[in-house]
C-alpha cells in the first residue's frame, strides 16, 4: 500500500532578500503561511513543485512541506516549519516581526 | 598587527569585484543557483532558515579598534544592529540581503578584512589561542605563524575543492586554548631547552564522529612546517574519501589508514615538496613577525587598581572572575563576557562593539580578539586602567563576572538561524544561565563549561564540555542528549553520554540535578566538577537524572564508552 499523501505547501526562499516565501493559489510568492496553496493531490503537487523549481530568479530551495490544513488554513506539522513562518526566539525579529 | 600589504589589498579588492559580478550574473540567470552556491559560500554567504548569512572571518581572532567599529558599521547598515561571533573566531551576520552582500564585502575590504574561505571545501579561517601575545604562560605567540598560514591557504591552487573543509588552528601555550586537539590540524609551539618547534596534530575533530588528533610530528623546525602542511593537506586530498561526505574529513582518512600510513605518505610527499620551498616563506614570516612585536608597555603604579579592588565589591568579583595573568607586570588581560544572563550568547549590538573598540584604542593598545568562547578580549590593559573600563563596560552592560562560570556558555546559533540545526541551542544557553543566576550558584559551582550544539555536527563543540548538550529532532519533538566528562583542553577528552535525552521543557531542570549532585558529592569547593567526575564517574550523576533502574542498566552494561553521535 502506498502511503497515504497528507496535505502540502510549496515553500523556498527568495533569492534576492532570502526569506521564506510559499506558493499561494495564485501562482504568486507569499511572505505568508496562511496565504499558501495547500495541495493535497500527489501529482499536482509534484507537478507544481518543478513548475515552481523552475523559478530559479525568484527563489532558492524549493520544497515541499507537510502541513495540517484544518479549516483550510495551512498550519505546520513541524516545529522547523513553525521557526521558519515565525522567526527566531531570541529576537523579534523575521516574519513575526512584519506587519501583515 | 598585520597590515594587507598592497598585494593582499588587491587581492581582496579582485575577489570583492569578481562576487560583485557573480551576483550580478546570478541575479540576471547567467548563472544558476547549482552555479553560484560553491561561489557565494567560497566568499562565506550561507543561505539559512530565514535569510542569508554571511561569515567574516577574523583571523586567530584579532582585531583593531577601527575593525571592531566597521563590523558596528556594517551591522547597522545592513544587518539588524548586532553580529554573532562564533566559536571560530569569526562573525557572523544573520539578516544580509544579496544584493548588499558585495557593498559589505567592500566595506570590510576598506578595514582589511574578508570573509573568503570561511566556508567551502577549503582550508578555513586558522584560529588561535585569544590570549596569544598576552599570556603569561605562553612559549610563543601563535599569530605570525597563523598568518603566514592564512596567506599559504589563502586561494591555493591545490587546495580550492578539497574532499571537505579543513580547519588549522595553533598555540603557543601549554594551557591550549585553542582546542588544537579537536582540529584537521592543530599546531603547538613547543619549546626543548633553547629551541622552539612545532607539535603537529591531525586528525582530530567533533561533528558527527568525534575523534581527538593524533601527533604526527613531535618536533618540527619552524622552518619546515608550511611544506610539512602543504604535504598534509596534499596526502589527504589525494586519498581522502569523496565518495561518502561523512567520511571525508581528515580524521577519517587517518583513521581508516592508521597514523603510521599517514606519517609514511606525508614524508614522501614533504621529501619530493621541500625543495620547493626556497625560504621566501621565511623572509615573509619575518616580515611578519615584526607585526606583531609586542606593544610598547608602560611601567606605572597599580594603587588605583588595588584602591578600586578593597573599595567596590562589584568591581572585585568582576576582576576576580574575567582577568586573566598577562606576561607583562602591572598588565591583565581582560575577558569581556558576551553572556549577560539571558542573553545570546556570542552576541554584541553595534553599540556595544563600538564601546569595546572604543576602550581597546583608549587602554588596551588598540587591540581586541575573540575568543572561541564567544566572548571578546582585551589583551592589553595596565591594571591601573581596568576601573575605569569596568566602568565603561558596565554601561553597556558587559561587565558581566562569569567567565568560565555555568552561564559562560558556548551555543552554536541552532535551529533559530541555521539550516543544518535539528534543535534549538540558544533558548537553552539563556534559560541555563537564567535559571543559575535565579539559584544564585554559579560561583558556588565554580568552573563549568557547558557547550550546546543543535545538530550532531557540534560547531557548539558540546562533546569537549563539561557538559555538552546535543539537540536532536525525536519523532518532530526536540530533545536534548547530555554527556558530561568533555574537555576542550590540553588534554582533551570527549563526554560520555549520561543516558536517554530529555525534552526541552526538562533539559533545564536536568542540568540543575546534575549541579546539585556534583555540589553533594564534590571533596569541597575546591574540587572542580570535571576532577569530580574523573574521581567518582557516571554513575551518582546517571542515579540523579534516572533513578535506581537506569543506573542499574547503567552498572551492568559498564558504561564508560564515548558517544558515538
Amino acid at each position: 500500500m502506498p502511503r497515504e499523501f497528507t496535505p502540502k505547501v510549496i515553500t523556498a526562499n527568495a533569492l534576492m532578500q532570502g526569506d521564506v516565501v510559499y506558493l499561494a493559489d495564485n501562482d504568486q510568492w507569499t511572505r505568508h503561511l496562511e496565504d499558501a496553496a495547500i495541495l493535497t493531490d500527489e501529482a499536482d503537487a509534484a507537478l507544481r513543485l518543478l513548475l515552481a523549481q523552475a523559478r530559479s530568479a525568484e527563489v532558492v530551495g524549493v520544497y515541499l512541506a507537510d502541513v495540517t490544513a484544518e479549516g483550510g488554513t495551512p498550519a505546520p506539522t513541524h516545529f522547523r516549519e513553525d521557526f521558519r513562518r515565525t522567526g527566531p526566539s531570541n529576537y523579534f525579529h523575521g516574519k513575526q516581526a512584519e506587519a501583515r | 598587527m598585520y597590515t594587507y600589504t598592497e598585494f593582499d589589498a588587491a587581492f581582496v579588492a579582485e575577489r570583492n569585484r569578481q562576487f560583485r559580478a557573480q551576483v550580478a550574473r546570478r541575479v540576471d540567470g547567467s548563472l544558476t543557483e547549482d552555479e553560484f552556491k560553491p561561489l557565494r559560500l567560497m566568499n562565506g554567504l550561507y543561505l539559512q532558515l530565514h535569510a542569508y548569512m554571511l561569515r567574516v572571518a577574523i583571523p586567530y581572532g584579532t582585531l583593531g579598534s577601527h575593525q571592531m567599529r566597521q563590523l558596528a558599521m556594517i551591522a547597522e547598515r545592513w544587518d539588524k544592529g548586532y553580529g554573532h561571533f562564533t566559536t571560530r573566531q569569526n562573525i557572523q551576520y544573520n539578516w544580509p540581503k544579496l544584493a548588499d552582500v558585495p557593498d559589505i564585502l567592500d566595506a570590510l575590504g576598506e578595514v582589511q578584512m574578508h570573509a573568503i574561505q570561511t566556508s567551502g571545501n577549503t582550508i578555513r579561517n586558522v584560529t588561535a589561542d585569544h590570549f596569544a601575545g598576552a599570556a603569561a604562560d605562553e612559549v610563543a605567540d601563535p599569530r605570525p605563524i597563523a598568518e603566514l598560514i592564512r596567506q599559504w591557504s589563502t586561494d591555493h591552487p591545490e587546495f580550492q575543492a578539497l574532499p571537505r573543509k579543513f580547519k588549522v588552528a595553533v598555540t603557543g601555550s601549554p594551557m591550549d586554548r585553542a582546542v588544537t586537539l579537536a582540529h584537521d590540524i592543530g599546531l603547538r609551539i613547543v619549546r626543548r631547552g633553547d629551541d622552539i618547534g612545532y607539535q603537529v596534530l591531525v586528525g582530530g575533530g567533533l561533528g558527527r564522529t568525534p575523534m581527538i588528533g593524533k601527533v604526527l610530528h613531535d618536533f618540527l623546525p619552524e622552518e619546515d612546517l608550511l611544506p610539512y602542511l602543504e604535504a598534509v593537506v596534499s596526502v589527504w586530498n589525494t586519498i581522502g574519501r569523496r565518495d561518502n561526505k561523512f567520511k571525508s574529513r581528515i580524521k577519517i582518512t587517518v583513521h581508516e589508514h592508521g597514523i603510521e600510513d599517514i606519517k609514511a605518505r606525508v614524508d614522501a610527499r614533504y621529501a619530493l615538496i621541500r625543495p620547493l620551498f626556497t625560504g621566501i616563506d621565511q623572509q615573509m614570516l619575518g616580515a611578519i613577525r615584526a607585526d606583531f612585536a609586542p606593544p610598547a608597555f608602560r611601567i606605572a603604579a597599580i594603587d588605583a587598581y588595588e584602591a578600586a579592588r578593597a573599595a567596590d565589591p562589584v568591581f572585585r568579583a568582576w576582576a576576580d572572575t574575567n582577568l586573566a595573568q598577562h606576561r607583562a607586570p602591572g598588565y591583565a588581560i581582560v575577558s569581556i563576557s558576551l553572556k549577560a544572563h539571558g542573553e545570546t550568547p556570542g552576541d554584541a549590538t553595534a553599540d556595544q562593539m563600538r564601546v569595546m573598540a572604543d576602550l581597546a584604542e583608549r587602554y588596551g593598545h588598540d587591540e581586541l580578539r575573540i575568543s572561541h568562547e564567544q566572548n571578546v578580549i582585551l589583551p592589553h590593559v595596565h591594571k591601573s586602567d581596568l576601573p575605569a573600563v569596568h566602568a565603561a563596560l558596565r554601561k553597556a552592560r558587559l561587565a558581566t563576572a562569569n567567565i568560565g562560570l555555568i552561564s559562560d556558555i558556548i551555543a552554536c546559533p541552532g535551529m533559530d538561524y541555521c539550516a543544518l540545526a535539528t534543535a534549538r541551542s540558544i533558548p537553552i544557553a539563556q534559560e541555563i544561565a537564567t535559571r543559575f543566576d535565579a539559584l544564585k550558584l554559579e560561583h558556588e559551582i565554580g568552573e563549568m563549561k557547558i557547550k550546546i550544539s543543535g545538530c550532531i555536527n557540534a560547531c557548539g563543540h558540546h562533546h569537549v564540555g563539561h557538559i555538552g548538550i546535543l539537540g536532536l529532532d525525536r519523532a518532530g519533538v526536540e530533545s536534548y542528549q547530555i554527556t558530561i566528562g568533555g574537555d576542550g583542553g590540553p588534554d582533551a577528552q570527549l563526554g560520555d553520554r549520561t543516558g536517554p535525552g530529555f525534552g526541552a521543557d526538562d533539559i533545564v531542570p536536568a542540568i540543575e540535578t546534575i549541579m546539585l549532585a556534583y555540589l553533594d558529592l564534590r571533596n569541597g569547593p575546591s574540587e572542580t566538577f570535571l576532577a569530580a567526575y574523573r574521581r567518582v564517574g557516571m554513575d551518582p550523576f546517571k542515579l540523579a537524572l534516572y533513578g535506581d533502574a537506569e543506573a542499574a542498566k547503567a552498572a551492568k552494561r559498564k558504561t564508560g564508552s564515548h558517544v558515538p553521535a
